[in-house]
């Protein structure tokens, strides 16, 4: 009942998306829409809130839509329910802070109506259990998605971040249209009751991991598929960017955990736990070193982005290296690990996004180098966005810090694998992981320090003024969760469970509230353990006595002056550390590998007064080696085939009869 | 009665630490000053120094915010609790379980990520030149400190601080190529982390080779008290760390009775001063380094860490 429930309020997101197109051009219709979203959302949370965690039986159903020999089938089980919690999180708390937000919007004819229907387009790849209601709502997804990248199309960038979105969103569906394909034969049994009940060669599963790697990959980012996202991602507003980044990237990680773990039930390769491991860890470090490069606040969010969906494939990717071998309890540590991290990411870069909204608002600024000294005018804003930057640079006690302990402790247990090369790709990739996790700890000081802190280097961030509460309420919601994940780590790893004893053939990890102080033990006879509440505790005790005694005993006087700046203070902001400065050392040591960067000062001839100009040039290797020689490929081919545009009709008939032989000459052959 | 026991046994742990870090630094200042020939102030120095920064007014600048005052208090925490999570003289502490290696290191990271943000509150070039290349510095020897605690736990089979002691302890360690490694990591890493020379220079304002310092060049009065203690402790943990898991004699694990507390108060205070002597001598033998080195010499950390636990994925006895 709950799932027909859940069908009948997507179907209501998609009203309210129809009734936006009126509403839009009405007064106050902007509040309205995003109102009635934001109650719809909540029902759709509680609704799988409460079937995740009550452990109910997978429920389907069959309605007789889309293909009459097909129909459209539909499923809700605790995965299912794990994703729909995501998303519709997500969406309430998006559509919280555009309840205010959205009213600043200038074109809101092309914002309002694709929102909701960009959320239930989300919500039915999640409960759908046909590869054709699947790859329709994901095609929906990315249209709607799409829709909202291009709100701001006058803008040159936009539209060409629009296009080459479009483009990876086909090359994607294209990749999981051919898995599906592959997955249910040639007796065309596309439910996935059929495909799960099926079985498939080996060469035919391997040939749909690599497919759900390319489709799902491409939508979640996955390095060297990611190039579309820093673009894409940035350019929508900024509400709709905390639900791309934070949640659709999730949808994706979704779309190849259904595929692999859930319909691929045949013998899972080695080699591809390996795979997806390399390409994990090589989307971490490049990811946040892509990032860190960045001068742009969204733009650098969006790379981080990159950075996560890295370090999700890393527990994925370890999940499939044990499960080939066996050996499903540490397979049930990285799952839930590779889980928690989803749904942390989830939380943390919806909030960090919305930041950057608020900040986009108050100052209509993206750029650092011209912010700064936030701090003072919106002291909400910037504890929530700190919150958030602490949390996501995995430092404890808040949740990223949790789910790379629990992949870290995936990693110790694996020297078992028996294979060779995962003996010597586990540890690096460890090792990658760790970069990744400090380098993404600099990305943030920079992201918040020179946002938020120092003294503005314009005009508008000297005149930002704090958010309204209801945006406030958001980030502030976001934010809590964020310290309740990271200190209360057990119970999200007990609400997971079923998720894990689903995919992993029933073996998941100990229940862990029932442990003394609700301490995380993942793998009991290893002792390693994790208290995220008592180490906030001690530190908020610590730090609380120390201070109370050190204002009672020793001094609480407090005089303000002039910045001391080892006695030349300077008046001017321009003096500041900035975003490209702060990042120079880094640039140093790893952009001169990765991005074969390269620093050139001019300096003006002596008498001359004009300034000196620092030129920083970097190369991006993905783009320059992967898809330039593709672009230029591409073209040489229809330049050489575009004769074919200009021919008489024989021709015409003698070609489309020639392909109609070929065709059946290879079907002849095959058969 | 037992309960008791641990309870005042980590109470004293935390005790210990906090009186002892000041010491340690005194005692390596007057190392050094001794290996340069200079008489140097007394042991005690830190001390006065300490209490005299504390009864002074502090000044903040204009621009600073409320982040600038409560960062202090914060890493002092942070650092507090991560050095009270090192077994000093008695293993299997109360609340070793809490934190484990891994989250001693985030921990620390921790503190590191809010003194930089510390360095950018004000709005000063200098602040901005400690914060970057403190994290700089940080993107690499995190990474290494983890390797050589995936060498350890990967031997002991728990990243648990206390048990990772008492498996040292064992006859069965032995010596390793992994366990070679991993010390030369972790000693690498603990001299940057430290800012200690030839990385960063603790005793110079010099900007060119300012990190630590100039983070911290705004900060006054109490507030510059607490960053130098909590520098002291960090020093402490760092020795605290090499000690328990390299040379583990002397700390009570199996019978705790008040002999063997003494016994391993001895032996930590005697590990402490050798330790700041190795410290006072390599510092005055060796001369600072240029910036855009310190990677490479950090680099060389995070490979031997990898090396480490390469070694011990190919075979349990390397």
């Amino acid at each position: 009942m709950s799932l027909l429930l859940l069908l009948i309020l997507s179907m209501v997101l998609l009203a309210i998306g129809v009734y936006a197109i009126v509403a839009s051009r009405q007064e106050g219709g902007s509040r309205r829409v995003y109102g009635t979203t934001l109650v719809v959302c909540g029902v759709l949370l509680t609704l799988a809130l409460t079937h995740l965690l009550a452990g109910h039986e997978p429920i389907t159903i069959s309605l007789p839509l889309g293909l009459p020999w097909l129909g459209a089938h539909f499923r809700l089980d605790a995965l299912a329910a794990c994703f729909l919690v995501v998303v519709n999180l997500g969406g309430t708390i998006a559509s919280l802070f555009a309840w205010n937000y959205g009213q600043h919007e200038q074109t809101p004819e092309r914002v309002l109506p694709f929102f909701p229907a960009f959320l239930a387009g989300m919500n039915l790849v999640v409960l759908a259990d046909d590869a054709f209601v699947f790859l329709f709502a994901w095609e929906f997804m990315s249209l709607s998605s799409w829709a909202l990248v291009m709100a701001h199309h006058q803008d040159p960038a936009n539209a060409r971040a629009g296009y080459l979105y479009l483009v990876m969103a086909c090359f994607g569906t294209l990749a999981l249209l051919l898995a599906f394909g592959l997955l249910a034969g040639p007796g065309g049994g596309y439910d996935f009751a059929t495909i799960r009940a099926g079985t498939v060669n080996p060469g035919s599963a391997a040939l749909i991991l690599v497919l759900a790697l390319l489709g799902a990959g491409s939508k979640a980012g996955l390095v060297p598929l990611h190039v579309w996202l820093p673009l894409a991602h940035p350019a929508a507003p900024s509400h709709v960017s905390a639900l791309m980044s934070g949640v659709m990237t999730k949808v994706a990680v979704y779309g190849f955990i259904r595929i692999t773990f859930d319909l691929l039930r045949g013998p899972v390769e080695w080699w591809s736990g390996g795979l997806v491991l390399a390409l994990g860890g090589i989307s971490a470090v490049l990811g946040v070193l892509y990032a860190l490069m960045q001068q742009d606040l969204k733009r650098l969010l969006a790379y981080s982005t990159v950075e996560n969906v890295g370090i999700i494939f890393i527990g994925l990717g370890l999940t499939l290296a044990f499960q080939a071998n066996q050996m499903y309890s540490s397979a049930a540590l990285a799952l839930t690990a590779a889980l928690f991290h989803v749904f942390n990411h989830s939380l943390f870069k919806s909030l960090l996004f919305l930041g950057s909204g608020a900040v986009l608002t108050a100052t209509g600024e993206r750029d650092m180098e011209r912010l700064g000294g936030l701090i003072h005018p919106m002291p909400w804003t910037a504890l929530a966005f700190l919150i958030g930057a602490v949390a996501i640079s995995a430092l404890p006690p808040l949740n990223g810090f949790v789910s790379e302990w629990l992949i870290f402790q995936a990693i110790l247990i694996s020297p078992e694998l028996s294979q060779w090369l995962l003996k010597f790709l586990v540890p690096a990739v460890g090792a990658l992981l760790a970069l990744s996790a400090a380098l993404s700890a600099a990305c943030f000081v920079k992201a918040f320090g020179i946002t938020f802190l120092g003294r503005p280097r314009s005009p508008a961030a000297a005149g930002a003024k704090e958010m309204d509460r209801c945006s406030l309420t958001a980030l502030f919601v976001l934010a809590t969760l964020c310290l309740l994940a990271g200190v209360l780590p057990g119970l999200v790893v007990d609400g997971l469970a079923p998720v894990v004893g689903l995919l992993n053939g029933g073996a998941q990890l100990t229940t862990q509230h029932s442990q003394p102080w609700l301490t995380l033990v993942p793998v009991v006879d290893v002792k390693s353990s994790y208290n995220g509440l008592l180490v906030l505790l001690f530190i908020v005790l610590s730090g609380t006595v120390v201070a109370f005694l050190i204002q009672r005993l020793a001094s609480d006087r407090v005089r303000r002056g002039p910045a001391w700046d080892c006695g030349f203070p300077d008046a001017s902001p321009a003096t500041q550390y900035t975003a490209g400065s702060f990042a120079q050392p880094i640039r140093r040591v790893f952009g001169s590998i990765v991005f074969q960067a390269r620093e050139r000062v001019t300096m003006p001839p002596p008498g001359d007064l004009g300034p000196a100009r620092l030129e920083i040039e970097l190369r991006d290797p993905v783009w320059e080696r992967g898809y330039v020689p593709i672009a230029h490929a591409v073209v040489a081919a229809s330049t050489r085939f575009n004769y074919l545009q200009y021919l008489t009709i024989r021709r015409y008939l003698s070609l489309i009869f020639g392909a109609l032989v070929l065709l059946l000459l290879g079907i002849v052959l095959w058969r | 009665m037992a309960l008791i026991t641990n309870y005042l046994v980590q109470g004293c742990q935390m005790l210990l630490v906090l009186l002892l870090a000041p010491l340690l630094t005194g005692w390596v200042r007057m190392l050094k000053a001794r290996l340069l020939r200079r008489r140097g102030p007394s042991v005690l120095q830190p001390y006065r120094d300490l209490f005299k920064l504390l009864r002074k007014e502090a000044v903040l600048a204009d621009s600073a915010s409320w982040l600038f005052r409560v960062v202090p208090y914060l890493i002092f925490a942070a650092l507090w609790v991560a050095a009270a999570l090192v077994p000093t003289f008695a293993g299997g502490l109360l609340f070793s379980w809490t934190a484990d290696l891994i989250a001693i290191v985030a921990l620390l990271g921790t503190a590191r990520f809010f003194l930089a943000l510390a360095g950018l509150d004000v709005g000063t070039s200098f602040g901005g030149i400690g914060s970057s290349r403190e994290m700089m510095i940080a993107s690499l020897a995190e990474p290494a400190m983890l390797m050589m605690v995936f060498t350890l736990s990967l031997l002991a089979g728990t990243t648990e601080l206390s048990s990772v002691a008492r498996f040292m302890l064992t006859a069965e360690v032995g010596l390793r190529v992994s366990l070679g490694l991993a010390l030369l990591a972790l000693v690498i890493v603990a001299i940057a982390e430290n800012a200690r020379i030839p990385v960063d220079n603790p005793a110079t304002h010099l900007e060119l080779t300012m990190v630590h310092e100039a983070m911290v060049l705004e900060y006054s009065g109490r507030h510059l008290a607490l960053i130098e203690l909590s520098a002291s402790l960090k020093l402490l943990l760092y020795l605290s760390l090499l000690g328990c898991i390299f040379v583990p004699w002397g700390i009570a694990t199996t019978e705790l009775n008040p002999t063997a507390y003494l016994i391993g108060v001895g032996a930590y205070l005697l590990k402490l001063a050798v330790g700041g002597l190795l410290l006072a001598l390599f510092e005055t033998s060796i001369a600072k380094m240029r910036v855009f080195r310190v990677d490479q010499f950090l680099s060389a950390a995070l490979m031997l860490g990898l090396l480490g636990t390469l070694l011990l994925f190919v075979s349990r006895s390397l």
